[in-house]
């Protein structure tokens, strides 16, 4: 990697860190109830907003109405981003009168935004109006990330009290998340976005003289719409002369914050975060991979302050920072080493002040290798999955480490709360592992691991790798599976293995060349959402659930202590170990496979 | 259940409200108050028409002007309603021959060319509307484009340079020429 790149990342992460830590004590102190200046300023609307609902915020709730409320509060966010859907034909600001969304895609998109996966089954700028992207996809971007936090929150008063019934207020959680941590922070990232160039307007499509003209062939159709062919029977064709683009428009830099910060991930634009009018500018990608990772690291800090032992919380964020970097570190010696292919076509791949030379296929010049490198891995590592750079043309160990990334389970800071609790259940799993060594029952910040617990955590461990691996195999088995793939061979494979590890993990991101648009994949990918989302949060909630009932045991000579490097060092093993072992198989057939046989050709 | 569906249903639609009307509104009230130019699209305007976005490639294919990165959108380069990349993997052939093609439109384009040519200027961008290209695939088309243009390729290269934009803050993202506004200048009364 060129010096720059070092410094560039070097800077990041700094920043990351500068920003998490003030940021996590800010939540502790919101999901208190202590005075953190925003939460007074806006108590007059947070009252407001529980009296319009019928709220009473003051109620305690035991895990199963916790659980319970945030079900059925998401069901009917499905339901009205369905509705929104269909019949946005009806529907006010549509200047470019795009008709009802199909039902499979309508289902899959409802799914995947109120699952916070916010997969693209669909192409934004010739199928949602704005109205469909600003009250529909962009109110479940706030809303599935303030579930997230929920759970989490959920999860760690679990830890923090003892010998209580109850976890706190669904509600009142979800209005603190949205009003005092999502909302600010947005409304301040779309106005710098803005500046950078994201655009911001309800203006129809914009016209544009082309001013160098292309032509192009178009296939001639009869009149039943199918190609026509002529004697020898190949199809007819006419040239066109294209002499205008038209760009579209919209509210994008108020959806993109949230985009970023909630890691939604679900693009404006079918081009996601590649597009210019996302993503303009390096400061504009600085600052929307600093948004992505803000809350899942800063969370690390609030369970540390929350818990009552900031030692705990920083040994989180630490083995998550040594995983992303391994990660990270990979995937961007891949990718600047390019595509041994073209080296023998006289193309010139090497990095210099003038270029940034490496694998450019899928990825845009102004962010070269580098950026775009450490934007998709840290979308990946988080349940972000937005994309500025196209995943299906990465080098193929460059593409196994988003892979990877999402199949440790979105974890490494993770998505807005399911990375933390997710990461919590694996943390949970190394203490009974250490204890099992030792022959001693397992504690974990006072609290017993016992039968119960260890259940729960395989609950939210192994589900969504049952996900991937059966859905991967019925892709790969039926006709319709297979149909969808672009690429051949084991790249193929691995388009297939990386939707279901998308979707079952919540990320979003795809090897975009897989045809998810197709009703078979529309659908078993929208189930595979539900149960990879929600399954673990109710698993999650059971659980705080049974910490918050134990009494704190006091730690002993026995105890393992949870914030040395030696745990952490456990946690990272424990964490590769569980993935390794599930995944590598699966790997082995498609970017491992795929890897060997490019080595193979250089 | 009952009493929870009520709840959530009236909290979905004030959250519907806040978050996605007075939200968006209040950004929109903002940035055209404050960035007019950039909350519509960085046009470019020529005597009151419209003629491009600063933020948005062309397809340029005529060898008397810079070329673009490749576009993979269809049906035409650079359509902005279809924005994407080729989705091809590394080792996929089709990708292979389609960068043979266009290592041969350059060389077809100017024979006298034998330097590498620089990755970007074979290999489709992310958004398929690339609009800018590396200082290296600029100063590669330079000696075409100074013979096409009977201009030499030092006051080229000079132009090259001024419609260079070096790293963001200094180290941020990587230097490049915006392909449309090069261009531009290069059909500027000026430069003839």
């Amino acid at each position: 990697m060129t010096a720059n790149g070092y410094l560039q990342v070097g800077v990041f992460l700094l920043l990351v860190l500068a920003l998490a830590k003030p940021m996590g004590w800010y939540m502790a102190r919101i999901y208190e109830g202590k005075n953190a200046w925003l939460n007074r300023l806006g108590a007059p609307l947070e009252r407001l907003i529980y009296r319009l609902g019928g709220v009473s915020s003051e109620h305690e709730m035991r895990w199963t109405e916790y659980a319970m409320a945030m079900l059925v509060f998401n069901f009917l966010g499905v339901l009205l981003l369905y509705a929104i859907q269909r019949l946005q034909g009806y529907l006010p600001l549509n200047p470019q009168q795009f008709g009802a969304v199909g039902a499979d895609s309508a289902f899959n998109t409802a799914t995947s935004f109120v699952t916070n996966t916010n997969w693209q089954g669909y192409s934004g700028e010739t199928t949602m109006s704005y109205l469909t992207q600003m009250t529909g996809l962009a109110v479940q971007n706030f809303l599935s990330a303030a579930t997230g936090l929920c759970v989490a929150v959920a999860l760690i008063r679990g830890f923090a009290r003892h010998t209580a019934a109850t976890l706190g207020n669904f509600w009142a959680d979800l209005t603190r998340s949205t009003l005092y941590i999502l909302l600010p922070l947005s409304l301040l990232l779309a106005v710098v976005l803005v500046g950078q160039g994201v655009i911001q307007n309800f203006k129809p499509y914009q016209s544009v003289p082309l001013h160098d003209p292309v032509t192009y062939q178009q296939p001639l159709m009869n009149a039943q719409g199918n190609p026509l062919m002529n004697a020898a029977g190949d199809p007819v064709n006419r040239m066109v002369l294209q002499k205008n683009q038209l760009l579209p428009m919209g509210p994008v830099a108020s959806q993109e914050a949230i985009k970023e910060l909630g890691t939604n991930g679900g693009g404006f634009f079918n081009a996601n975060s590649a597009h210019p009018f996302e993503n303009p500018t390096p400061l504009s990608n600085f600052l929307e991979m600093l948004a992505v990772l803000l809350l899942p690291a800063a969370l690390c800090f609030t369970f540390g302050e929350m818990a009552g032992d900031r030692r705990q919380g920083w040994a989180i964020f630490i083995a998550m920072t040594v995983l992303f970097v391994a990660f990270l570190g990979a995937a961007l010696y891949a990718e600047q080493h390019g595509n041994p292919a073209f080296g023998k076509l006289g193309v010139d791949q090497t990095a210099s002040a003038l270029q940034a030379g490496g694998n450019m296929e899928g990825k845009e010049t102004r962010f070269g290798i580098v950026d775009s490198t450490l934007f998709d891995t840290i979308t990946t590592a988080t349940s972000c999955g937005a994309v500025n750079s196209m995943l299906d043309s990465y080098t193929p160990l460059g593409g196994l480490m988003p892979l990877w990334l999402i199949q440790l389970g979105e974890m490494v800071f993770g998505g807005v709360g399911s990375g933390l609790y997710t990461m919590l259940a694996f943390a949970m799993l190394a203490v009974f592992i250490a204890g099992l060594m030792v022959g001693r029952t397992p504690e974990y910040l006072g609290k017993k691991i016992e039968s119960y617990e260890m259940k729960t955590v395989s609950l939210i461990i192994l589900i969504t790798p049952l996900l991937v691996l059966v859905g991967t195999a019925v892709a790969v088995m039926t006709a319709a599976g297979r149909a969808g793939t672009l690429n051949p061979g084991a790249h193929g494979f691995s388009e297939i293995l990386y939707a279901f590890s998308s979707a079952a993990n919540n990320n979003g991101s795809a090897f975009a060349g897989l045809d998810a648009g197709s009703p078979f994949y529309n659908i078993a990918l929208g189930i595979v959402m539900q149960i990879g989302r929600f399954w673990p949060a109710v698993a999650t909630l059971a659980l705080a659930g049974s910490l918050a009932a134990q009494k704190r045991v006091a730690a002993g000579l026995g105890t393992l202590p949870t914030h040395t490097p030696l745990f952490i060092a456990l946690l990272v093993g424990t964490v590769l170990l569980v993935s390794a072992l599930t995944y590598i198989p699966a790997l082995a057939l498609g970017p491992i496979a795929e890897q060997l046989a490019m080595s193979g050709i250089h | 259940m009952l009493a929870h569906l009520r709840i959530s249903l009236l909290m979905l639609l004030v959250f519907t409200v806040i978050t996605g009307v007075l939200y968006p509104l209040a950004v929109t009230g903002i940035a055209q108050a404050v960035f007019p130019r950039q909350a519509n699209g960085s046009l470019i305007r020529q005597h009151g028409q419209v003629i491009g976005s600063a933020l948005i490639g062309q397809p340029f294919s005529s060898p008397q002007y810079f070329w673009s990165r490749p576009s993979a959108t269809t049906p035409f380069p650079d359509n902005s309603l279809a924005s994407g990349g080729s989705n091809l993997g590394p080792t996929n052939p089709v990708l292979l021959q389609q960068v043979k093609a266009r290592i041969a439109a350059l060389h077809a384009a100017d024979p006298s060319q034998h330097a590498p040519i620089p990755v970007d200027l074979v290999t489709a961008s992310g958004s398929g509307l690339d609009p800018d290209i590396s200082p290296a695939a600029a100063l590669y088309q330079v000696p075409r484009i100074a013979r096409l243009r009977h201009l030499s390729e030092q006051r080229v290269r000079a132009l090259v340079a001024r419609y260079t934009t070096l790293r963001q803050l200094g180290f941020l993202g990587e230097p490049r020429v915006n392909v449309l506004e090069l261009n531009l200048a290069l059909d500027a009364p000026g430069q003839q």
